[in-house]
This record gives structure tokens, sequence and C-alpha cells, in this order.
């Protein structure tokens, strides 16, 4: 242990003479020169986190010294503190004989007092509470002085802990006299506790599963009220729109357009051709056990047109533009952007809803066909290379199996499901609140109710199409 | 850690700004700007719509890297020492935004609980008691569960300056504090960053037009003019007002309309 002191001494001579000029550290000398050579003990530091012996080799051998150096003997702390940055930038020297936080409470009848010493910061973890209840007992104390002595460094750490005291004091009608106190420490305490009221958050009450289940059906039957009345004014401004009676402005229509069909291609073109290539895989696989190997071509495309491609492109759509749409309207919503529409008497529904519905719409069954078209691509690829079909009879077997209704059904859900994710994402997006985090979760809710809507409508064609024989 | 905050009797440069030239891509903003912050005071950076004075206070907290130009922090070159050495000094900035940026999704407490969180080994129930602190040095204390979104504006500028306040900052930033408040919130908040210069000895920065709050709490400042994109008076706003001669910064002190826009009519 004496090796730290004779260490410690070197270092900072060190110091003094070569490597920060600039500090004065010849207190330090006597500092340690009063220290006994046993139970002396060396610690370092850092964050407020008491870290002994290692971490102080490791910041000497990386030639610079940072945070307190505290030489404890027994209970008393003297810390020498040695603010420097690096090997050259003093930001700041410090020194003090400061202890950690202590305080005491001195009854004295009327007249109590309390006093704090050692070193008050806050982020050092080593701020005592004053306990609510501290001055119950105190019945005759009319008056709490606080006092200072020897106080080192302090900072919002002190105000916080007199603070507490302060509360206490008023919880008993005793009046505190601070005049004692730094001006710095009287302004941060009669900062405190002012300012205008603030009403308190409504607490949470516990509600009975009825009043649960009634409040969520209430909200399921008004979302679809309002649903209703924008699917309606869509309707109603698609129909006016081409003789010029709606505020529809062709760049938006125009630029929707691009986003719901060009920019969609690439994805809508990996996912299908995998799909057909998937179910031309399936169907092989099992089609070949029974030498019908050529029938691979029936199944990819009557999979593809009626069911697949319709569902997929759907799905993909839902995700991609369907969150999209969400999330713009929502962003609006928080910026204010839609209050500003309705307050000029920009119809919303003919400004942001038409332009993007009418857009999907009318790509949404391009892209269906283009999805089929390359699907079927995918399963020939799949049946040329692992069957031996050749190209001219997988074509012919494709155009046999599926007839031109099965593309009229496709058509026909695929125009119902850019219907379902462009007034549902919309409208999720309208009814957002106003914050960032509302973003993300109308953007996740339009994209989980987009991909099961299309799910369960796909289910209701499928019903529809079996009962007229489809 | 560095120590930026003021000992007593120092009142020596703490942030020094030496031919900045800050730009947006090809769109120049400011061209040779230099001016110093000394410790412990309340520095006001002023001008017109459109000068700059956001986009200084963004190269000094780390967010815009000056095109040219050396800003010196403590002694330390602010944008040369390195990602993680820029790091810890804004650890020691406190900045409140002028929409007060609190995280929306998170309540006010835990606006001001993140910070502590992350950069200090502070138990729970002490973070708590600090956040409650600095709720109540600003007045809202009792909106501790409340969401941003809950708030009126005076109240979220308070919250943000809570935040702000968290991890004891030695320089606090403020961009446009008093837009957007009435008068009464407006002087509220001005007494608050006195009393907070005051008792925490913190070096105080504030970007503002308001010309009120200026005159009531600035001892120091610079004026930067859009035309010229640089600095054309240093002062405090009281000492412009009283002396400086030149015909823009009289105009802003005094409200008058300089002579190119008298011609102009509404």
């Amino acid at each position: 242990m004496a090796g730290y002191k004779g260490r410690l001494l070197d270092l900072f001579s060190a110091l003094s003479a070569n490597a920060l000029p600039l500090l004065n550290l010849e207190w330090i000398t006597p500092v340690l020169g009063s220290l006994p050579l046993i139970d002396c003990m060396v610690a370092n530091e850092v964050r407020g986190q008491a870290c002994q012996g290692r971490s102080r080799r490791s910041a000497l051998s990386n030639g610079r010294i940072q945070g307190a150096w505290v030489i404890s003997e027994g209970a008393q702390n003297t810390t020498a503190r040695v603010d420097t940055v690096d090997d050259a930038t003093t930001l700041k020297t410090h020194s003090n004989m400061a202890e950690a936080p202590l305080w005491e409470l001195r009854p004295g009848g009327k007249h109590a007092a309390l006093s704090v010493s050692g070193e008050w910061v806050a982020l050092s973890g080593r701020i005592p509470e004053f306990s609510p209840d501290g001055l119950n007992k105190m019945v005759e104390c009319e008056t709490l002085a606080f006092t200072m002595t020897d106080v080192g460094r302090w900072d919002s750490g002190l105000i916080e802990f007199l603070w507490g005291a302060k509360q206490a004091a008023e919880r008993n009608n005793i009046t505190v006299n601070d005049t004692a106190l730094p001006m710095a420490a009287r302004k941060l305490l009669g900062l405190l506790g002012s300012g205008p009221p603030v009403t308190k958050a409504a607490k949470h009450q516990r509600r009975f599963i009825l009043t649960f289940i009634g409040d969520r059906v209430m909200a399921i039957l008004s979302d679809l009220g309002t649903l209703s009345v924008v699917f309606s004014a869509t309707v109603k401004a698609g129909a006016l729109a081409p003789f010029g009676r709606a505020r529809v402005r062709t760049v938006d229509v125009l630029a929707n357009l691009r986003d719901a069909g060009p920019s969609a291609l690439l994805i809508v073109s990996v996912v299908n051709f995998l799909i057909g290539a998937i179910l031309a895989f399936v169907g092989a696989a099992q089609l070949r056990k029974f030498a019908a190997g050529t029938y691979v071509a029936n199944l990819v495309g009557l999979a593809l047109v009626r069911e697949m491609a319709p569902v997929m492109t759907a799905i993909v759509m839902a995700g991609r533009t369907g969150g999209a749409y969400a999330a713009r309207i929502a962003t609006m919503q928080g910026g204010e952007e839609i209050d500003a529409l309705k307050v000029i008497g920009i119809p919303v529904v003919d400004y942001i809803i038409l332009p993007a519905n009418l857009s999907l719409v009318i790509m949404m069954p391009f892209l269906y066909l283009y999805g089929c078209l390359v699907g079927i691509t995918g399963g020939l690829v799949v049946a040329t290379t692992m069957l031996g079909i050749t190209v001219s009879s997988y074509v012919h077997q494709t155009l046999t199996a599926v007839p031109l209704s099965q593309f009229e059904f496709g058509f026909v859900k695929s125009i119902a499901f850019a219907f379902l994710i462009g007034m549902t994402s919309c409208h999720i997006g309208l009814k957002a609140g106003r914050s960032s985090a509302d973003v993300g979760i109308s953007a996740t809710q339009a994209v989980v109710v987009g991909i099961v809507g299309v799910i369960a409508m796909d289910a209701v064609f499928a019903v529809l199409a079996n009962s007229i024989g489809i | 850690m560095a120590e930026l905050r003021s000992p007593d009797s120092d009142t020596g440069p703490l942030i020094v700004l030496s031919g900045i030239t800050l730009a947006f891509g090809p769109k120049l903003i400011l061209q040779d700007l230099s001016f110093t912050i000394h410790r412990g005071s309340i520095f006001a950076i002023m001008g017109g719509s459109g000068c700059g004075k956001s986009t200084v206070l963004q190269s000094m907290i780390g967010l815009l890297r000056p095109g040219s130009g050396l800003i010196r922090v403590a002694g330390e070159d602010y944008w040369a020492c390195g990602e993680e050495r820029r790091a810890v000094i804004d650890r020691r900035f406190g900045v409140l935004f002028q929409g007060a940026a609190l995280w929306s999704a998170l309540t006010v407490g835990e606006n001001v609980a993140l910070p502590l969180q992350m950069f200090t080994k502070l138990s729970e129930a002490a973070i708590y008691r600090l956040v409650k602190f600095k709720l109540s040095l600003v007045g809202l204390d009792e909106a501790i569960n409340l969401r941003p979104s809950e708030l009126s504006g005076g109240m979220r500028k308070r919250a943000g300056l809570a935040r702000a306040l968290a991890l004891d900052p030695d320089v606090l930033f403020f961009d446009e504090p008093s837009a957007g408040l009435d008068p009464i919130t407006s002087r509220r908040l001005d007494d608050l960053i006195l009393n907070l210069r005051d008792g925490l000895g913190a070096t105080i920065v504030i970007v503002s037009h308001e010309l009120p709050s200026l005159f009531a709490i600035a001892d120091d400042g610079v004026f930067l003019d859009a035309e010229t994109k640089t600095a054309i008076a240093h002062g405090s706003p009281s000492e412009l007002r009283d002396t400086c001669r030149d015909r823009q910064v009289e105009a802003f002190m005094h409200r008058e309309r300089v002579p190119e826009e008298a011609a102009v009519t509404l």
C-alpha cells in the first residue's frame, strides 16, 4: 500500500513539471505527506463509481489522468480532483477537501437546523434522500435553518436534497430559513414548487368485461360508419371526376399511378415468379409419380390466375403501398396539414383519398395480369428444366387449361382488393393521432388490416364463385 | 469528463468560433463568422429570419459540420477531436429545440429519465427522484405521466427544458425559446433561464429574435446579417440598441423598416 503514495507523488510531480504546466499541484504534497503510510488506499472515481487499483494503472499507462483521485484513510476521504482531458487540454483545475455527502439534523426546540457537508453531485449516485416523515417527530419546531459546512462541489443534487427537506418542513408547518445558503442555491430552491397548476392525468380505472366489449363494439361500428362515409364520398368524387366536377389534380393522380404501378413492378415480379416456380416444384414432384408431368402447366396456370396472383399481388400492395398511404396521411395529420386542407376548404377525399384509390384501382388489375404472366413464366422455367417439357407444349397446355373466365374472375378480385387496401389504409391514416408514434401505429394497422382483409375477401369470393359455378 | 462549467471567478472564453463557413450543399448560409462565448454568460445569437441563427447553433451542437473554420469548446477543437470525444462534450450540453422535440412515444417523465438511464448508473429510484426534481424546477412535476401531445406549447417548452437539464449540463442552448409563447409565459421562461444560469452556473446560448426577452436576459451577443452572410455587430442586445449605428441593427432593435423595405407597400 505504501507504494501507492510514492507513485502518486511521482505522478503529481511529473505532471506539475511537464505534462500539465497549467495545473498547480503544489497543494497535493502536504496532503499526501500528512497521510500515514499504512491503510492508504487509492481509488479512481469514474462516473461516480469507485473502482480501485487497476483503473489507476490503466489511466497511467494511457498517459492521461481523468476523474477524481480519492485517497482514503479510514472514513476520512480526501479528494484531489485533477480534471484533464487527454494529454494537453485543461478544462478546469479544482481541488478541495470534500467528503461524501453528509447531513445532520440538529433539533433545538423551536429552532432546528439542517446542516450539510461534503460533496453533493447529483450524478454521483451518492445523494441521500430526505425522508418525507423526517420531521414528523419535531412537533415543537417552528423554524428549520439550512446551513452548509465544508461543502465541496455541489449541483442540483444538493438542491434536490434540500427540496425534500423543505417539503417535509412544509408538511409539518415548519418555516424554512435558507438565508445561510449561497444565493445560487436559494434561487434554485425558490424555483421549486412554483409554476402554474397542471391537471393530473386521469387515473387508470378498472373496467368490467362487458364495458370493455361494449366499447370495442362501439368503436368498430363507429369505424365502419366513418369508413362507409369516406367510401361513398370517394365513389361520388370518382364519378364526378371525369366531368371535371371533383377537385382532383391530374398531377396527383399521375404521381400516385407511378407509385402504385411501375414502382411496384420489381417486387410483384419477384413474388409471382417465385410463387409460380414453387407451385411447379411441388406439382412436378407429385404429378411425376403418375406420369402426368405435363399437367403441371394446368396446376400452375389455374392456381395462379384464379388465386395466387391476385392474392399475392394484393398482399404485396397492402404492405408496400397501403402502409405508405397510411404513414403519409398520418404524418400529414401530425403536421396539421389535414387541418389546413379542411380550413382552406379543399375536400380531403378529393385531394388525398381519391387519387390514392383511383391509382390503386387502375394499376392493380394490370399488376395482376403482369403477375400472372411472370408466375406462369416461373412455372415454365421449372417445368422445362425439371420435367423436360417443351416450351410450346407448356404454353399450349396452359392456354387449354385456363379459360378466359378465370382471368375475368381474378381481374374483378384484384379491383376489389385495390379498393379495400386503398380505403382502409387512407381511413386508418386519417384517424391516426398526432404523434410520431401514431405514424408507425397507423402504418402497421394498415398493413395488418390490408393483408387480413384481402385474405378474408378472397374467401368470400371463393364461396361466391362456387355458388355461381365459376 | 470535460468540465465546462465556470468556476466562480472564471469568465474566460468557453466557445470560440473562428472564421466559420456554413452551407447546405451548394447554398452558402454564413461565411467568415467569428465570435466568442464566455463562461457563465447568457449569449444571444440575433438577427432577422433566415440569417442563419439556428444553423450556427447546429454547428455548435454537432448537427452541422462547418465547411471551414474552427469551433473551440474549452480550448478543444470540437469538430476535429473525433466522434467519441465529441459525444463526451455533447453530454455536457443541454439543448432546448424550437419545438421542444420531445419524444412523443414517451411520457414527460420518461423523456427526462431517458438521458439519465442511458448515461448514468443511477438506480431507478434515484432517477425517479431526479426526474421529479427537474420537472419541479420548471414547474411541471404534476405532468410527469402526461404525453407530450397532452401539453400546451409553453408546457412542452418547459418539459424540453427539464430534459435538457437532466444531466446537469454545463452549457445550455436554446433555439427560439419564446417562439409561440404568450408574453406572460415567455417572461416566466426568461426568469427561469436567468435563475438557472445563476443557480447552476451554466453558460447559456440563446438563438432568438424576441427583443423583450433578449433585452431582459442576454448579457452578450452577436448580430447576424442575411445579406452579408456574417456577423455585423457584437455586444449585448442593450448595447447594440443604444450604441450600434449599423442601419440593419438599428432597424432590428427599434423595429423599424430598413430603407429598401420602406418602399415596399403591402
